[in-house]
């Protein structure tokens, strides 16, 4: 029973493909995991989207919207009738072509993304050996949508937009790959279906995931740091500053071409904490080990709702980082600690079992951050705060 | 030659030829993107999957960003109002013909230039991850340090070249 209702979509598709000849069975498969994750994923993205609004009102010490349905439960729906009949207005000397075609990339690229996440017990949808390769070759793809999208619009506001956001982008690419090797390191494999098989044991009922451990701690943090900047997410939305550079890149897009780029970033959000989850927070595996009866795709989705709840709260608790300040924390803080915790992981994994391997590793990382944060980071033309006051 | 190397290897020459004809040179660029992902899409079909997923990685995700770094920060983002066509294009033809000769020589005498016994068709090696970084840290550890000290020194070339900017521009 418990089987059952933990493989339940698998055994759904296999009982649905069964009523075709078997000649199509494969392709049907394949076919109704895809419409699968096409039809999730935005559901969650509708479920996010107010989730983010309630949430960053509430924060702010205001209301959410709440005049939809009760609660504001219906504003996703408004939300998408609105997008829908809105006028699509393309800039007169905009390259028509590039123009269309960047959402539609963009879109791709973040869906193509879902195909290697386990998302339960035999539930990936292609089980490759270098999954975890695949995911990062995809999301380095989502930057050229990017430009594409700030230079087609032949607006000077969206191109310095998208210089921003590609920048930053391409600096944070670095620390978001080196804090994954460190788990590929431990674990042996890039594929993703092993990383989290060998997270799901338990040690008196607790559980062995990385995010508990001295280096998977210190990964899982860098890693949640250059996701954030990667999705161009507060703190790091400079390049969709609303306060500074109208909407950034996708200044001229109006209608469904915007709803796709905001489905977009959310939906890669969500590829991105999904990731995330799968590397350090051991994927679909249960927190403690008696709870195992409960299903192992309700895990996966409850840590990707964590981490999407996570990205909300950050967004209303940070100020923006201005753009060399976001490029410095970048190459001199968080890419210097993820070369480290790559070393760390190493000891890790050469000194024995036992107390002294955290010991070590959890000192050389807290001093690590200690020196670097107080000195790296130090700026040294701040004085003491003078005021000039109007006469 | 099944049908799907067909339509990549299509899709390939399709922006390779895009790249090198249009007006636009950020056109240019996308275009050739597009042959890079073609190639990534080859790799693929050979179920070479660190090659495939390499090649969109840093071609796709690096160089053309480069790329469409350097012909945003130019004025080569104008498009040109004279021809892009070269004035003698004998020279250029000549060149392109003994490239691809060598190339073609190359490639239909790669059998023999695999290890083994020379002459007996040797079976696909299916490459794994493990066996690449296996290759990599024992028989070919020199060129990984040779090649990793080419790209510091190339790194800190840069760095020391938009220093030198910067000085120069105070």
């Amino acid at each position: 029973m418990i089987e059952k209702a933990d493989q339940v979509f698998v055994l759904l598709s296999h009982w649905l493909v069964s009523f075709l000849p078997s000649a199509l069975q494969p392709a049907a498969a394949v076919l109704l995991s895809v419409v699968a994750i096409i039809v999730t994923f935005p559901a969650l993205f509708a479920i996010s989207v107010l989730l983010e609004r309630k949430g960053l009102g509430r924060m702010q010490n205001r209301y959410g919207p709440n005049r939809v349905g009760p609660f504001g439960i219906f504003q996703p729906v408004a939300d998408g009738v609105k997008a829908l009949i809105k006028e699509d207005i393309v800039p007169f000397r905009a390259d028509a072509v590039v123009h269309f075609l960047a959402p539609v990339f963009l879109v791709v690229v973040v869906f193509m993304g879902y195909a290697v996440l386990p998302m339960g017990r035999n539930m990936t949808l292609v089980n490759m050996d270098a999954g975890l390769l695949f995911f990062f070759a995809i999301g380095a793809s989502t930057e050229l949508s990017v430009f594409m999208a700030g230079w087609s619009s032949r607006n000077k506001y969206s191109l310095l937009g998208a210089m921003r956001a590609v920048a930053q982008m391409i600096s944070y690419e670095v620390p978001l790959l080196m804090s994954s090797v460190a788990v590929v390191m431990i674990t042996g494999s890039l594929s993703l279906g092993k990383i989290v098989d060998a997270q799901n044991r338990y040690t008196y009922g607790l559980p062995h995931w990385y995010v508990f451990t001295p280096w998977g701690f210190a990964g899982f943090v860098l890693f949640a740091i250059a996701a954030m900047a990667e999705t161009n997410r507060s703190p790091f939305d400079l390049p969709e500053g609303e306060s500074e550079l109208v909407a950034g890149y996708f200044t001229e897009y109006s209608g469904f071409k915007f709803a796709l780029f905001f489905l977009g970033e959310y939906v890669g959000m969500m590829g991105i904490s999904g990731l995330a989850a799968t590397l350090f927070l051991g994927g679909w595996s249960a927190p403690f080990s008696w709870l195992g009866w409960v299903p192992s795709w309700f895990w996966f989705f409850a840590k990707v709702m964590l981490a999407m709840c996570i990205f909300i709260w950050v967004r209303g608790t940070l100020p923006r980082l201005r753009q060399d300040q976001l490029m410095n924390f970048a190459w001199k803080f968080v890419l210097p600690l993820t070369f480290l915790n790559l070393m760390v992981a190493g000891l890790w994994r050469f000194m024995g079992e036992g107390w002294l391997r955290w010991l070590v590793c959890s000192a050389i990382l807290l001093l690590a951050y200690t020196l670097m944060g107080r000195n790296g980071m130090r700026s040294d033309h701040i004085g003491p705060r003078s005021y000039r006051y109007a006469d | 030659m099944s049908i799907v190397f067909y339509v990549i290897a299509g899709l390939s020459v399709a922006g390779a030829l895009a790249a090198v004809l249009l007006k636009n040179t950020v056109h240019c660029a996308l275009a050739l993107t597009l042959a890079f992902a073609g190639l990534a899409l080859l790799f693929l079909e050979l179920d070479a999957q660190f090659a495939g997923f390499a090649q969109i990685l840093v071609y796709i995700g690096a160089v053309a960003i480069l790329v469409v770094f350097a012909i945003l920060l130019t004025r080569g983002s104008e498009t040109p109002h004279e021809t892009v066509y070269s004035r003698n294009p004998l020279v250029g033809l000549v060149t392109a013909a003994a490239i691809f000769a060598v190339l073609g020589w190359a490639v239909l005498h790669s059998s023999q230039a695999l290890p083994g016994p020379a002459g007996t068709p040797t079976a696909e090696p299916q490459v794994t991850v493990m066996d690449i970084g296996n290759a990599l840290m024992g028989r070919y550890v020199l060129p990984l340090e040779i090649v990793a000290l080419l790209l510091t020194a190339a790194l800190i070339g840069a760095v020391i070249v938009a220093m030198h900017e910067k000085e120069a521009a105070r």
